[in-house]
């Protein structure tokens, strides 16, 4: 599959050196340079320098052609607008957006984006790292 | 009205000025501390203190009773994100958006977004009118195919001395106003008289705007 990653970070990284071993063509996009550092030498995909969210930064890392758009900068701003740019300007069919925020990744799961929301991700393993049972909702402890 | 101003910058400052002197309650959203501060100790205390994307700040700004949301900051990833939280999370009626790079224009269309004001566009069209003598655009109108425009007639070009009937105007075009020195302002008839130096306001669709042109400028 044609997949593009947004942020070069340790996340972006790991995942673009991931998908390139297991196949896939990948494109990552940082607005720095210095980010392809985490990458291998061995990567086999393609690094672009610039804004992930540019509408023609999206066209010059093939996401038009891409079946999957992964926004994983820094910045639920950035991200958020990335995905949406993907989607509804360049067709993008499957697009991911990780969004720092809980109560903006319940905005953004209202309009149709897949998100991933590390905050609550980590609450919820933290929670069983300590407690060594996951906490129901209610609170109370078992 | 109540209007939540989301950017302190030299465009919310002046939005948030201008919007006061017009008697509304405003709340300016500002994350630089010594521009919040700056900002009361001009307007009084209408600043607060904050990163106007996220939502507890919102909150605090009392964003489920505004009636208007202006995001105004210089990044435009923030107003696209400001724009639909307060749209999504806080049923705000009306939101207007700044546009910093016109090329995101079309992403909040697509979104959704008409209300949108682009300082850049607006600058870059008024360069395009004095370095090329012609069209200018002056407004797209809401929800309708049609634009206004403004075309400046040279001291030279074939429409000079023509009627108005005489013109051979592109479809779905009208003439609506011309403006000339010291007189004024004429709605055109068919045997209106087009005059080197006249101003002339026309009602046309976007892909009729070159052929406009060429019609009273003799510009291709």
């Amino acid at each position: 599959m044609r997949v593009v990653i947004m942020g070069c970070g340790r996340l972006g990284s790991t995942l673009a050196r991931e998908l390139d071993h297991e196949g896939h063509r990948v494109t990552v996009i940082d607005v720095d340079s210095a980010a392809f550092n985490w990458l291998e030498d061995d990567f086999r995909g393609v690094t672009i320098v610039g804004a992930g969210e540019d509408i023609d930064v999206q066209q010059a890392a093939g996401v038009p052609r891409a079946d999957i758009f992964l926004a994983l900068a820094n910045g639920d701003n950035r991200n958020a607008m990335a995905v949406q740019v993907a989607k509804h300007i360049h067709g993008a069919p499957r697009v991911v957006a990780r969004i720092y925020d809980p109560e903006r990744a319940d905005v953004y799961r209202q309009l149709g984006i897949n998100v991933v929301n590390p905050t609550t991700i980590l609450d919820e393993m933290v929670r069983e790292a300590a407690f060594g049972q996951r906490d129901d909702d209610t609170g109370e402890e078992r | 009205m109540y209007i939540i101003v989301v950017g302190g910058g030299k465009v919310g400052r002046g939005a948030a000025r201008d919007l006061i002197g017009m008697g509304h309650e405003v709340c300016v959203v500002e994350r630089d501390a010594n521009t919040a501060w700056s900002i009361n100790n001009e307007l009084g205390e209408v600043a607060l203190l904050g990163d106007g994307a996220e939502i507890h700040v919102q909150r605090a700004a009392g964003m489920n009773r505004a009636d208007v949301v202006v995001a105004c900051t210089g990044r435009d990833q923030a107003n696209l994100a400001v724009a639909q939280t307060a749209q999504t999370r806080f049923n705000v009626g009306k939101v207007i958006a700044r546009i910093n790079d016109p090329r995101n224009e079309r992403i909040f269309r697509t979104l959704g977004f008409d209300y949108t004001i682009s300082a850049t566009a607006a600058i870059v069209n008024a360069i395009e009118q004095e370095v090329s003598a012609g069209l200018s655009r002056l407004t797209q109108f809401r929800s309708t195919a049609f634009v206004l425009a403004e075309v400046s007639i040279p001291q030279v070009a074939p429409a000079v001395g023509c009627t108005v009937r005489d013109l051979s105007l592109p479809p779905n075009t009208v003439l609506a106003l011309i403006i000339r020195d010291d007189d004024q302002p004429e709605v055109p008839g068919p045997n209106t008289l087009i005059q080197a130096a006249d101003v002339v306001i026309a009602v046309t669709q976007p892909q009729h705007e070159a052929s406009l042109r060429e019609a009273l400028t003799g510009v291709t």
